[in-house]
């Protein structure tokens, strides 16, 4: 166990959450689909426009050289928290989604093809669903599922059966956004590398809540977006080992991933990572990112997934006083997220009265379609936690949660 | 006929004026959402869902007797509902022409425009947009 966090200090970090939301002091527990940020944060990307910005790589002068420092120092701050070998594995994308597009459009095209399969899970988002749906129609691939038990957790009878079938990919989630469960996502890839297939992570929940450690997992591929631990949009991450994306030919054409560019001769392309970094980054972004996982490891992964999880528990016995609700997931490695249903009411109409008390949780699919159509339900409410959120304000979301289903149900 | 569209909505807004904050005015609606007779489970089909929505919505219009429009509205949400309630309560019974050209005034009025989240605001309009369609279409009919 891990030194306790002081959550209500922490908050005194977030700006925003000094905000009122229709009169009511706003409780954030939206913390899944995006975090809200720390003043470091903020200030890392204000003082980057007010003092410091130049585009990268370009010019001898100054300021560029500056710029240039500060984003390729985020890389190596990337690099020590995952876990990576070495900075020119991480390469920065516009999120999750643009990183496992990347992947899908590169590494997809020249290694899956007519009539292979690609390995997915029932608990994926859409951004771990449709890039490898794309890639498989246009090639002629196959993608198959690997269902989950009704406690939210994969089946892993049936992940055997899948493997042995040989796919050439297993893409899972390294934590559910949905349901919580957190995949041991060490054995998984030991078991899809050992039917020999190759394996990307989806890390977008497991960042922000626990220590990663790419070399450990021996994962070809990992991803994570930056917005939901802590840092700006529209950054992301993809991580792949060396020599695999050594050999992926480069996605995006355009400036800053070029060695030589002419009409005579042809163009070759600059070594990793900028091979796949085309165009001017995101530069605040990924500086800010750095700063933002430098944040975390302050407070220590570990310290704030044992928070999480201790107020996702102190949720869910509130909740459980309400009749006819059902948790959604509840395998026994879980992340700090609660989601449920109840009988006679629709999650919108709970999410809007929540709304009204100044509680902001997600309702709907989660951007799980498969997921809901597994538990045959329309959609969930979902309280998801972070380091700056209290007990206090799990307790006004239960009761605000037992006002609105008396509501909605007299 | 107009003038009972523009007393429909003067009572709304009127209504409305009673509340204190969008917890009452919540309660409100889903009153309204259950008071509104349910449509049949054999007519919720496909065709008559409405884009736009989170929860489902349907509707349903008819010309009765005397050439108005007769609405009928349901939604698996029952703030949905009662929004829908609100919306046949001041469309329903009117000339088709009058739904057309409706200046549906009092949803800025009671608020619910600025306070409705994207979603739900996109909604209610495309359920302000078929209603419409409605009209439009039983007017071309004659």
């Amino acid at each position: 166990m891990s030194k306790a966090l002081d959550a209500a200090a922490l908050r005194l970090q977030f700006p925003i959450l000094n905000r009122e939301v229709n009169g009511k002091p706003l409780v954030y527990l939206d913390h899944a689909a995006s975090s809200q940020k720390p003043i470091a944060v903020i200030e890392a990307q204000r003082e980057y426009l007010m003092h410091y910005h130049a585009n990268v790589h370009r010019g001898v002068h100054a300021l560029s050289q500056q710029a240039t420092d500060a984003f390729e120092n985020a890389r190596t701050v990337v690099q020590q928290h995952i876990g990576a070998a070495e900075s020119c594995e991480v390469i920065w994308t516009a999120g999750a989604t643009d990183a496992i597009n990347l992947v899908a459009q590169t590494w997809g095209r020249d290694h899956i093809g007519q009539g292979d399969t690609i390995l997915l899970t029932r608990m994926e988002h859409h951004a771990n669903i449709v890039p490898w749906q794309m890639l498989a129609d246009e090639v002629g691939a196959s993608i198959e599922v690997v269902e989950i038990q009704d406690d939210g957790t994969l089946d892993t009878k049936e992940l055997q059966q899948k493997l042995a079938k040989g796919p050439k990919l297993f893409a899972f989630t390294h934590v559910s956004n949905t349901l919580g469960t957190v995949n041991d996502a060490r054995s998984l890839t030991a078991q899809a590398k050992a039917a020999g297939a190759a394996v990307l992570i989806d890390g977008c929940q497991a960042v922000p809540h626990m220590n990663v450690d790419v070399q450990a997992l021996d994962c070809d591929f990992y991803i994570f977006s930056g917005h939901k631990a802590y840092g700006p949009t529209g950054i992301g991450v993809l991580y792949g080992k060396r020599a695999l994306l050594e050999a992926m030919r480069p996605w995006r054409g355009g400036g800053e991933m070029i060695d030589v560019v002419s009409f005579e001769n042809g163009t070759t392309y600059a070594g990793l990572p900028h091979k796949f970094e085309a165009g001017t980054p995101h530069i605040s972004g990924a500086i800010a990112l750095g700063v933002a996982l430098n944040w975390i490891n302050g407070i220590g992964a570990e310290a704030i997934m044992d928070h999480e999880t201790m107020l996702a528990a102190h949720a869910r016995k509130g909740l459980s006083s309400i009749e006819g609700i059902r948790f959604i997931g509840s395998a026994a490695s879980a992340a700090g997220v609660v989601s449920f249903v109840v009988d006679g009411t629709h999650p919108y109409d709970i999410g809007t009265l929540l709304d009204s008390q100044g509680v902001a949780v997600r309702t709907g699919h989660h951007c799980t379609q498969p997921l809901m159509e597994r538990y045959d339900i329309p959609g969930t409410v979902r309280a998801s936690f972070g380091a700056y959120n209290t007990l206090q304000e799990v307790d006004t979301f239960v009761v605000g949660t037992v006002r609105s289903v008396r509501m909605l149900r007299d | 006929m107009s003038d009972l569209l523009q007393q429909r909505q003067h009572d709304i807004a009127e209504e409305f004026e009673f509340f204190e904050d969008w917890m009452e005015r919540y309660e409100h609606i889903i009153e309204l959402g259950k008071e509104l007779d349910p449509i049949a489970d054999g007519d919720k089909l496909d065709e008559h869902l409405i884009r736009g929505c989170q929860s489902r919505v349907w509707l349903l219009a008819a010309k009765d007797g005397d050439g108005n429009v007769q609405f009928r509205a349901d939604s698996d949400a029952i703030i949905t509902k009662g929004l829908a309630a609100l919306m046949v309560r001041v469309m329903n019974g009117l000339p088709p022409v009058a739904i057309a050209q409706a200046d549906l005034w009092f949803i800025e009025k009671i608020g619910l425009d600025a306070h409705l989240s994207p979603t739900r605001a996109n909604g209610l309009r495309s359920m302000v947009q078929q209603m419409k369609h409605y009209g439009i279409a039983f007017q071309v009919q004659g």
